[in-house]
């Protein structure tokens, strides 16, 4: 049982957790490609600077001596949000709205987004440094260790990922319910499946604009915070974590929020399950067994883990461009 | 077009000569040992220029994965010349490598078979078993034989060592492997949009550079190769000026030889073509133009540039280290010097290239001077203290001003400072 309890700790519940990381980016991302038609590369770099503004929020709450029943980080996340939103518009404003004015191509607001991902990198590290921080400022992360029966290892779960798994379901509730009934969001799915038609009818882009930066800006700033809580906050997630959620959503089919999470999940598991070694759950029927375990029977190496969403993608796109939930083929 | 942005010679004559005196005014201050690095080291960027501008101001191709492809072109030219490894050869290595290699060929051959199988009527879900049940053979296979064959050539010699050949012939290898991984890149994403191509190109740049400094066996892994032969004498006893001299020459050589045969393919029929693609897919399409097939070729033409540029830079610095591949410094930095010299412009990719390394290069002590300046001042009058990695965070200022380069070019001047000329025909 022990060697099971070890495949819930390392298996399942990393999978988990990183999954709904990549969940909550990738409903971001697959907003913007259905909504904006262009595929968003700073979004890795969104996620470090709303990690990086509920840092400064956390401190200042520490700072006034404020004592919650949660982890500080998580509420300052909230007021994070929205200033990451705001942020989001802003840098839409300046950096893409003009082009998308001018009839740009969506090659080209691709290629601005690459130069916002630089600037903000550029900006973060020259004010921040490039040091990994703690967001538990005020006191050391709660870990709960729960008994499994029939085993002697404990089931190991932090204070954060139980908050992260609690966000992503409410969030998700909650991105259902306004997609499908408010009319703000029934305005979103018509200009994502098609813009003109949804022009004509009298929809307001301008809004629907507002609204895909509000909910990609502020998921991103969720997903930065809650994995910087769960292991540190390093100004270094840009790239590495852009493939993955870009497979999510390619996966999921683009512009399918729900897609979105479900990829985001997918990528998550395959990721953690991937790198798993599975010699570990053979081991106790070793003596039942016709071949010996090896050492390491993981699929594999853990260096080569970013390998796992990019064969992710390449197969999705070989075999359903469309992505399993069939969103569109940009 | 705008008329200020209207290709014209003089501008052309212009831009460029003030290019040479800008080089002339560095020779001067900076003296010609240091002068002609830069110079050496800004052709090779002007390769990779091209190749880029080939590319994108062809066709249309967003790549930013330049940095795998530099990656790759470099480690398998650091293979071919690099001297050989004679505990490698006296031990089981080669064979196992012998064995690999015919075991990939093998897998392929499968994988090939699988796919192709609807051409017997073997269709749909069958098809599709085929197809995973012979890349998941293929995967574990190789991936089995291959971490016993690094386990073996690790403890038995270290690394595998190069082949000793000549540099010329390491180049031109360089070339072809970049070649034939962009061959794969471009057949699975051409025929979708070019964020798809964006995205696939980030990922296998990062996947190349994974794998170059994980696979010990191989590269030497982060422990980096060197030094690497040079085409040309090196500076033995402090003569850098004659060696770095001649280094410049041959990329000079190679930069008109690309040139040459860039415009002449530009002008021909197939350039033509390409350009008809890039406007308008849909008409070239319905003219019979093969689009996706046009546009592999480009892909495949451009990254081999690439991949020989590269090659080209790493053995003039000497030293091949996987960790050195930047996305900053090798994929970034010649998106930059592209759309600011004008896409789809050959001469605007040689002086963007030229003109915005030596600003790259000067831009490094400048950073550093002015974040100096900050610290001191701001220590004596604001008594602010300033953290103490103050310097490496000076140069992530380069980062911000990349970023707000590509964003200004694209906005304010979508053409660059040599834009594409019109031919007539």
């Amino acid at each position: 049982m022990n060697e099971f309890v070890f495949f819930l700790n390392k298996g399942l519940t990393s999978g988990l957790i990183i999954g709904s990381i990549y969940a909550l980016g990738a409903i971001g991302v697959t907003l913007i490609f259905g909504i904006l038609r262009f595929a968003h590369f700073a979004h890795g770099d969104m996620m470090t600077l709303g990690a990086f503004v509920t840092l400064i929020l956390t401190a200042v709450l520490a700072a006034m001596g404020i004592v919650l029943p949660l982890p500080l980080a998580f509420v300052a996340m909230f007021p994070a949000m929205i200033i990451t939103a705001v942020l989001a518009i802003g840098l839409d404003r300046v950096f893409y709205k003009p082009l998308r004015q001018a009839g740009a191509k969506p090659v080209i607001l691709v290629m601005a987004s690459v130069g916002v991902t630089l600037m903000l990198q550029g900006l973060i590290r020259l004010f921040a440094g490039v040091r990994s921080r703690n967001m538990f400022v005020e006191a050391p992360k709660e870990i709960f260790q729960i008994p499994f029966p029939g085993a002697s290892r404990k089931l190991v779960i932090t204070e954060p990922q139980v908050l992260l798994i609690l966000f992503t379901i409410i969030a998700v509730i909650a991105l259902h319910w306004f997609l499908t009934r408010s009319r703000l969001g029934k305005a979103m799915r018509a200009v994502s499946d098609n813009p003109d038609l949804a022009k004509i009818t009298g929809i307001n882009t301008n809004h629907v604009v507002w609204a895909t930066w509000i909910i990609g800006g502020s998921l991103a700033c969720a997903a930065g915070t809650l994995l910087s809580m769960d292991v540190t906050l390093k100004p270094d997630l840009s790239f590495n974590i852009l493939l993955p959620i870009f497979a999510a959503t390619i996966v999921g089919g683009i512009g399918q929020p729900y897609g979105a999470i479900a990829g985001g999940f997918l990528v998550g598991f395959c990721e953690s399950l991937a790198v798993f070694n599975w010699a570990i759950l053979l081991r106790p029927f070793k003596d039942d067994l016709w071949f010996e375990i090896p050492r390491n029977m993981a699929l594999v190496p853990t260096e080569y883990k970013l390998m796992v969403p990019f064969l992710i993608l390449i197969i999705v796109l070989i075999y359903r461009p469309t992505g399993i939930f069939k969103g569109r083929v940009l | 077009m705008s008329g200020q942005n209207q290709y014209s010679v003089m501008r052309d004559i212009t831009l460029f000569a003030g290019l040479g005196v800008l080089i002339l005014i560095i020779f001067l201050t900076q003296g010609s040992v240091y002068s002609l690095r830069m110079l050496v080291e800004a052709g090779c960027y002007a390769i990779l220029a091209l190749g880029l501008t080939i590319q994108w101001g062809y066709a249309g191709l967003f790549n930013v994965g330049v940095m795998g492809f530099i990656a790759a072109g470099a480690a398998s030219s650091m293979l071919i010349t690099f001297p050989r490894n004679p505990e490698f050869w006296n031990s089981a290595g080669p064979e196992l490598v012998a064995v690999f290699i015919v075991k990939l060929i093998a897998c392929g051959v499968l994988v090939w078979l699988a796919n192709i199988s609807n051409r017997w009527g073997i269709g749909g879900k069958l098809r599709a078993l085929f197809i995973a049940v012979a890349i998941a053979v293929a995967y574990l296979v190789l991936s089995d034989h291959m971490s016993e064959m690094s386990t073996q050539i690790e403890k038995a010699s270290g690394w595998m060592g190069g082949l000793g050949l000549p540099v010329a012939v390491g180049w031109i290898v360089a070339g072809i492997v970049a070649g034939v991984i962009a061959w794969f890149v471009g057949k699975i994403c051409l025929g979708l949009r070019a964020d798809y191509l964006a995205i696939a190109t980030l990922g296998i740049a990062q996947i190349i550079k994974h794998f170059l400094k994980n696979a010990d066996w191989l590269t030497h892994g982060t422990l980096s190769v060197s030094p690497l032969p040079w085409p040309v004498p090196k500076p033995a006893d402090g003569e850098f000026l004659l060696a770095r001299a001649s280094y410049l020459s041959i990329v000079a050589i190679a930069i008109v030889i690309i040139y040459l045969l860039l415009q002449r393919a530009y002008h021909a029929p197939w350039g033509r073509m390409m350009r008809a693609i890039r406007d308008n897919e849909n008409a070239s399409a319905s003219m019979g133009k093969n689009v996706n097939g046009r546009r592999l070729e480009i892909f495949v033409l451009g990254c081999i540039l690439m991949g020989f540029g590269g090659a080209m830079l790493i053995h003039f610095t000497s030293i091949y280290d996987p960790s050195g591949f930047i996305d900053l410094n090798h994929t970034f930095l010649v998106w930059v010097m592209v759309i600011l010299g004008g896409s789809g412009n050959n001469r605007g990719a040689i002086f963007g290239a030229v003109l915005v390394y030596i600003i790259w290069v000067m831009s490094e002590p400048l950073a550093l001077t002015l974040f100096e300046f900050i610290g001191t001042y701001g220590k004596a009058w604001f008594d602010w203290d300033p953290p103490s990695d103050l310097n490496s965070r000076a140069l992530q200022m380069r980062v911000f001003v990349i970023g707000l380069a590509i964003t200004l070019v694209l906005r304010f001047a979508p053409q660059g400072v040599l834009p594409e000329k019109q031919a007539r025909h």
